[in-house]
């Protein structure tokens, strides 16, 4: 019921995602004190009321709850209450936190859509039931006043549960009609229209038949497979929103006498001065006008090496500030800010991707004219045979448009993708996009991004192993002081290897040069090349230089995203052509290339080559998968057959691809495809399932032998047959 | 036969019932947070009187 679903704009769940982009631009109202936190960690009964009770007992806290299912906890507290206090608070309890941009949020936090549905289904299932029981006594020969006594009160429970469940399908048949389309609603709700008025006239005329029980199993089968896509998206829809409210669009404003203020990133003005914390992600395109630092631009480039970066250097939002503190100047804000040329981009993605038809809506296009042909033609036949009466023409057709009404092909693809969603959900992987499991069962071709997706954009020592034990503990010592990336991956290398940090003295970091200590009388420094004298290499590097000796070098390389190898060897396996195109130097493509056994690589690309060579694949016949993460891979991403990101990737590339990985491995990618061919096979499945049983059926009901009760087996029989077909999948 | 007056009416009243309940706990956002819920169970709190 993909059909219908899409049809309506709030039910697609990328358009609902895309808002979030811009929203990030936006910011929350400064005068509520509603504040949201993501816990990753909690998982029992303990964690709720270790974690509610030790928020409500900070000053300030009104209130505090825990949802367990979307891991999360709010929080009502006075205006001063900040979430940075609260994260200090939870981290001290021993629960990993962070904050969440409610106004991101928003959206899922009343899922009305989904209550809707459910209440209709509700309804739709009560009057089902009781009319059922009815039915039953009517099928088991009841005759005459009790007959037409069960019928009336049938017809009273049916014809407001219609009027009131049956609803989406009449709104989505009206909207398709006005624009002169036909889509699945169509036949339906003629179906139940038509049953419920024939049954009604029946009733007053006392006649046998009455399809009430059809025309309400009909509306419950269908909005229970509605209900299913509806969930479906709900749950991917939250986790992707999470993922965009997990950053939090803020600055630090200095103003004048060193004060300092969080403000929405959208009140920044062009010329205010921004504090960029270590660590931190640079929010709006600026100038630095103090301090110096590393910065880390590798989701814009893609390369991997940290750059230098001083006064008067630019820097673009979206870029990591490494070591130290900056004092940044503002040049774009609002409309001309690299944030806001994402938020375009991921709008020119979104539209790209509406060309797909997906099998659903394929199969509604044959199928809904020719359910009207053959009923319109079973009326006509009958009249003619019969002479000319229209009550037994009109049964007859009527009784074959409930019959072939597709029961089962609305519970055929809803059942089948929530199984398989689960299922790739579960493995850590989002499935965003309603048709994205159908793409990616048609790839033949997978083309990766380098930094950040193939490796983890994090460096890892390569030549630990050929340093004597003295100066391993002098450099573990020294980098310990340091929260540079090269510093903090030796640390943990040296930690691993057994290594004791030395006792040094008075160490100091030097913000973009290094860390220096003293150790036994001598000067010890740990950071780069030319601050330590020594000729840079080709590799990644950080010298370590004790006293007057010969700086010693630390070479790094990019590590390996867990997974990746396998990931390659399995979509190697399968048959599928493996590219990578990476924005780095030609060295480091090549090591990591022939690692993986990739023989088709192309190294600096920018990133228009990237969407030029996925366009030039597909044109070429070939059907893509591409798997990035940066700002560079953004419009290869929209360009693709379909792709996927991590959940590290920036929120445009995120937002532009159609699958999402939320944990670090990238090993669950081979089995995607091959669930994705699995459950496009079960959908291809349960319309041919759907379709036997119409082959049975429709005849019977052509010759005028239908009777309710063969209109309820047939359909429920389908139903359940589609739906334990899709189990299979689990 | 006769029998049937009372038992509708009570068939339909009951199944009414079942629905206004659901309908209840919808509306009561009861269906929010099914994970926790299930593991609030065991919790100790408010155990001898109602939360305030």
């Amino acid at each position: 019921m993909t059909t219908a679903m899409r049809s309506r704009p709030s039910a697609c769940p990328a358009c609902a995602v895309a808002p979030a982009a811009e929203a990030l631009g936006q910011g929350d109202d400064p005068g509520e004190a509603r504040l949201l936190l993501s816990l990753p960690t909690i998982h029992c009964a303990g964690c709720i009321a270790a974690v509610e009770r030790g928020l409500n007992a900070e000053p300030g806290v009104r209130s505090a709850r825990v949802n367990l299912t979307l891991k999360r906890v709010s929080v009502e507290a006075e205006p001063e209450v900040t979430a940075d206090d609260l994260i200090g608070v939870l981290d001290r309890l021993g629960y990993e936190a962070h904050e969440l941009d409610p106004g991101v949020l928003s959206a899922t936090a009343t899922d009305k859509a989904g209550r809707d549905i459910l209440m209709r289904l509700a309804v739709a299932g009560f009057a089902m039931m009781n009319v059922m029981l009815l039915s039953v006594a009517v099928w088991s020969g009841a005759a005459d006043a009790t007959r037409d006594l069960f019928h009336w009160i049938s017809a009273a429970i049916a014809l407001p549960t219609i009027a009131f469940s049956a609803q989406p399908f009449f709104r989505n048949a009206w909207s398709a009609l006005s624009a002169r389309r036909l889509n699945m609603d169509v036949p339906i709700s003629l179906a139940i229209l038509l049953a419920a008025g024939m049954s009604l006239y029946e009733t007053m005329q006392s006649g046998r038949h009455a399809y009430f029980d059809a025309a309400l199993s009909l509306t419950f089968f269908l909005l229970a497979g509605r209900y299913l896509d509806h969930r479906t998206r709900a749950v991917a829809r939250s986790a992707a929103e999470e993922l965009a409210a997990l950053e939090v669009p803020r600055a630090l404003r200095v103003g004048g006498g060193d004060s300092e203020e969080m403000v929405a990133i959208s009140d920044l003005a062009v010329g205010d001065i921004v504090r960029v914390k270590p660590g931190a992600r640079v929010p709006v395109d600026g100038v630095i006008t103090e301090g110096q630092s590393e910065i880390d631009r590798s989701l814009l480039t893609g390369e991997s090496l940290p750059v230098y970066a001083g006064p008067d250097a630019q820097l673009s939002a979206g870029e990591v500030n490494l070591t130290g503190p900056l004092l940044v100047r503002v040049t774009a804000a609002g409309e001309d800010s690299s944030l806001h040329r994402m938020a375009d981009l991921v709008a020119v993605a979104e539209s790209s991707k509406n060309r797909y038809t997906s099998l659903a809506d394929r199969a509604a296009r044959v199928y809904a004219p020719g359910v009207h042909l053959l009923s319109l033609l079973a009326f006509i036949a009958w009249l003619v045979i019969s002479g000319g009466d229209v009550r037994l023409a009109l049964n007859i057709a009527v009784a074959v448009l409930i019959i072939t009404c597709p029961c089962a092909l609305g519970l055929a693809v809803p059942a089948v993708t929530t199984a398989a969603s689960g299922r790739l959900f579960k493995r850590g992987m989002l499935i965003k996009d309603g048709t994205a499991l159908e793409r990616l069962a048609e790839i033949d071709t997978v083309v990766f991004d380098k930094t950040g997706t193939l490796t983890l954009g994090a460096p890892e020592v390569t030549n630990l192993g050929d340093h004597p034990r003295r100066e391993l503990e002098v450099a573990l010592a020294l980098a310990l002081q340091s929260s540079h990336p090269l510093a903090q991956s030796l640390a943990q290398a040296a930690r691993a290897a057994g290594i004791q940090p030395a006792r040094l003295s008075d160490v100091t970091e030097v913000p973009g040069y290094g860390v220096e200590g003293h150790w036994r009388g001598e000067t010890v420094r740990f950071g780069r090349a030319a601050w330590l004298g020594a000729t840079p290499g080709k590799a990644t590097a950080a010298w370590l230089r004790i006293g007057p000796a010969e700086p010693i070098e630390f070479t790094f390389a990019d590590s390996l995203r867990p997974g990746a190898e396998q990931a390659v060897a399995a979509l190697k396996a399968q048959g599928k052509a493996v590219h990578l195109i990476s924005g780095d130097a030609e060295g480091p493509v090549a090591e990591l290339a022939a690692r993986l056994g990739i023989d088709d690589w192309v190294a600096g690309a920018l990133p228009q080559d990237k969407a030029a060579r996925v366009q030039a694949l597909t044109d070429g016949g070939a059907r893509v998968l591409m798997v990035g993460d940066g700002l560079n891979d953004t419009a290869a991403l929209a360009a693709a057959h379909v792709s996927i990101s991590p959940a590290t990737a920036l929120d445009a590339a995120r937002v532009a691809s159609d699958i999402v990985l939320l944990g670090k491995d990238l090993a669950p990618l081979g089995e995607a495809v091959i669930t994705a061919r699995k459950s496009t096979r079960r959908i291809k499945e349960n319309f041919s399932i759907a379709a036997l049983y119409n082959m049975i059926a429709v005849p019977i009901a052509l010759i005028g032998l239908a009777t309710p009760l063969a209109a309820a087996l047939a359909m429920s029989a389908s139903s359940i047959t589609v739906s334990l077909n899709a189990l299979r999948l689990r | 036969m006769e029998t049937l007056v009372y038992l509708i009416p009570i068939s339909l009243f009951l199944g009414g019932l079942g629905l206004a309940a659901f309908f209840w706990a919808l509306k009561t956002r009861q269906f929010d947070d099914p994970e926790g819920d299930k593991h609030r169970i065991l919790s100790d709190d408010w155990d001898d009187h109602p939360r305030p």
